[in-house]
């Protein structure tokens, strides 16, 4: 298979400014535009992420941001999967180019996102299982991470201390990173004296919600050979964005039960496993082949969760693994060198372009501060509420 | 006097005759169990069936993990109390039923009372009430505990 180049990325600071949403998937679409050294009239086809509201697709946002950027006449999807959402617009994107429907395709996510926890737009609706766990249980995405996390610590003897060193590390990464809206080191001391939100994760263990936008551009190998670009290309050997398999037996965000093992055995390699799973199988690259890994931390024990499903270690390894600096900057397998959401806070649409953008500067040698030397494959992985979740893996 | 009702959106969801238990389905087709209960497709790929029978699931579970809420949760959350009293999650693998089904734990039980493993048991419980009515819900309270 012929593999889909990354010929540009670009990406806005991450904050807390309000504005709306188009304004940040502009500038960071004009970035990696100027990046790939595309015309906008060039784009083909362009995907976005669709912005989110708590569960559920909020403004629209591939015709928006088409029309911001001046109506071309570009074919256009916007892509809803949750925290997934713009790794779903990677996908669709990819796949038209490698189906031969476009040369050049432009992947947008962006989003403003209100201020505390995350809450389900107003009005009774007792059908809608987001709506459902905030009434009948209280059940805030904090509580679940929370769940994941006692899991972690009854399962492998993971403490709160382990945790707190996943935003050490974290924050020491994102000192490095302009884009970053967390510049500030922190200590486990710190993190183990700022408030519990849910037993036993801390303020600091959880991240925020944050405004910000990011862009790719890609380009199918012919287009790149023939329109070269101002930076070197990157390849998108695999993308994942897959559902869980029957029985899904892991709590999963929005539901307040998981699938019965009655009649049905669950499935050897979990829902967490099978998204590093896809995206390794397409690519033909395995774990023992990645430099760099960028994976969703909404909280600190989540990112040890997701070394041992992504095979950066065996299960049970991740706290060691951890301990050891391995997955620091300088270590065998960094991980989030961008200091990850515990930097950023999330945006939703526009986190798994991120993700990539930041795979993409470290495999071109442009990540600066924060380098990890001699990268050559990188891979990001996250996970969104209703059964989405997402791998890209990429190389040189 | 206040009226005894289920909750909005749990309505079928748990019963109190012969017993607290929550309510599911088991599908006619190939016996998968579900909750909430199925009603118009078996969630078993290998069957997809459409005929269910109702089935009480519980009371009795062990604990698959838990954690509290020490921050009022936004809406359509409504406090019991005012103001807001944090309360405690469990998530519960139930009893022959191979699924964990989470719920809020009784009132004074905390994360110190709880580790996973532990025996729970279903009770009917207030989730909130309003002037004319009193909503109930399933929550989980640890086994062997006098009510």
């Amino acid at each position: 298979m012929n593999d889909v180049i990354v010929a540009g990325v670009g990406m806005t600071p991450w904050g807390k400014w309000g504005r709306p949403f188009v304004e940040y998937g502009v500038r960071a679409a004009s970035e990696a535009l100027a990046d790939a050294a595309v015309d906008w009239r060039e784009v083909q086809f362009v995907a976005a992420g669709e912005t989110v509201r708590n569960g559920y697709a909020g403004y629209v946002a591939g015709a928006t941001l088409a029309r911001a950027l001046g109506w071309s006449g570009a074919q256009v999807a916007s892509a809803y999967g949750a925290c997934t959402s713009g790794a779903m617009a990677i996908d669709t994107a990819r796949a038209r180019i490698l189906a031969g429907l476009c040369d050049i395709a432009l992947v947008v996510g962006a989003d403003t996102t209100p201020k505390g926890f995350l809450a389900p737009n107003a009005g009774d609706r007792p059908a809608d299982p987001d709506w459902l766990r905030f009434r009948l249980l209280g059940a805030t995405n904090p509580a679940y991470f929370a769940l994941a996390a006692r899991r972690r610590m009854d399962l492998h003897g993971a403490t709160a201390e382990d945790f707190a060193e996943v935003k050490v590390k974290n924050a020491r990464h994102g000192l490095a990173n302009p884009r970053a809206r967390y510049r500030k080191a922190v200590t486990a001391e710190e993190v183990l004296a700022s408030p519990i939100v849910s037993d036993p994760l801390h303020l600091l263990d959880i991240c925020a919600t944050s405004d910000g936008g990011a862009a790719l551009v890609l380009m199918s190998e012919a287009a790149y050979r023939r329109h070269g670009g101002a930076s070197p290309g990157v390849r998108i050997r695999g993308v994942a964005s897959v559902t869980p398999t029957y029985p899904n037996t892991v709590l999963e965000l929005p539901d307040i039960a998981t699938d019965s093992t009655a009649v049905a055995a669950p499935p050897t390699r979990g829902f967490m496993d099978s998204i590093g799973d896809a995206a390794y199988a397409q690519s033909g690259i395995g774990p023992q082949d990645v430099d760099v890994a960028e994976v969703y931390d909404l909280a600190t024990a989540l990112e040890l969760d997701w070394y041992e499903h992504l095979g950066l270690c065996e299960a049970g390894g991740a706290e060691k693994l951890l301990r050891d600096g391995e997955t620091a900057v300088g270590g065998r397998i960094p991980v989030n060198p961008s200091g990850g959401l515990a930097c950023f806070g999330e945006a939703v649409p526009a986190q798994a372009i991120a993700q990539v953008c930041e795979i993409t500067w470290q495999l071109q040698g442009r990540a600066g501060g924060r380098q990890v030397d001699g990268a050559r494959v990188g891979i990001t992985a996250n996970k969104g509420l209703f059964g989405h979740g997402s791998a890209v893996v990429l190389s040189t | 006097m206040r009226t005894r009702t289920p909750a909005l959106g749990a309505e079928g969801w748990f019963t109190e005759d012969g017993g607290p238990a929550l309510v599911g389905s088991r599908c006619d087709g190939c016996a998968a169990v579900a909750f909430p209960a199925a009603s118009f497709r078996c969630p078993n790929p290998a069957c997809g069936g459409s005929e269910f029978t109702e089935v009480r699931l519980g009371p009795g579970g062990t604990v698959w993990s838990y954690t509290d809420l020490r921050y009022q949760p936004p809406a359509p959350f409504v406090p019991a109390l005012e103001p807001y009293e944090p309360c405690t999650l469990v998530a519960v693998e139930v009893d022959g039923s191979g699924l964990v089904v989470l719920g809020q734990a009784v009132a004074g039980v905390s994360v110190e009372d709880l580790r996973v493993g532990a025996r729970v048991e279903l009770v009917v419980d207030t989730l909130f009430c309003d002037d004319e009515h009193e909503y109930t819900i399933w929550k989980w309270r640890p086994a062997g505990v006098a009510r």
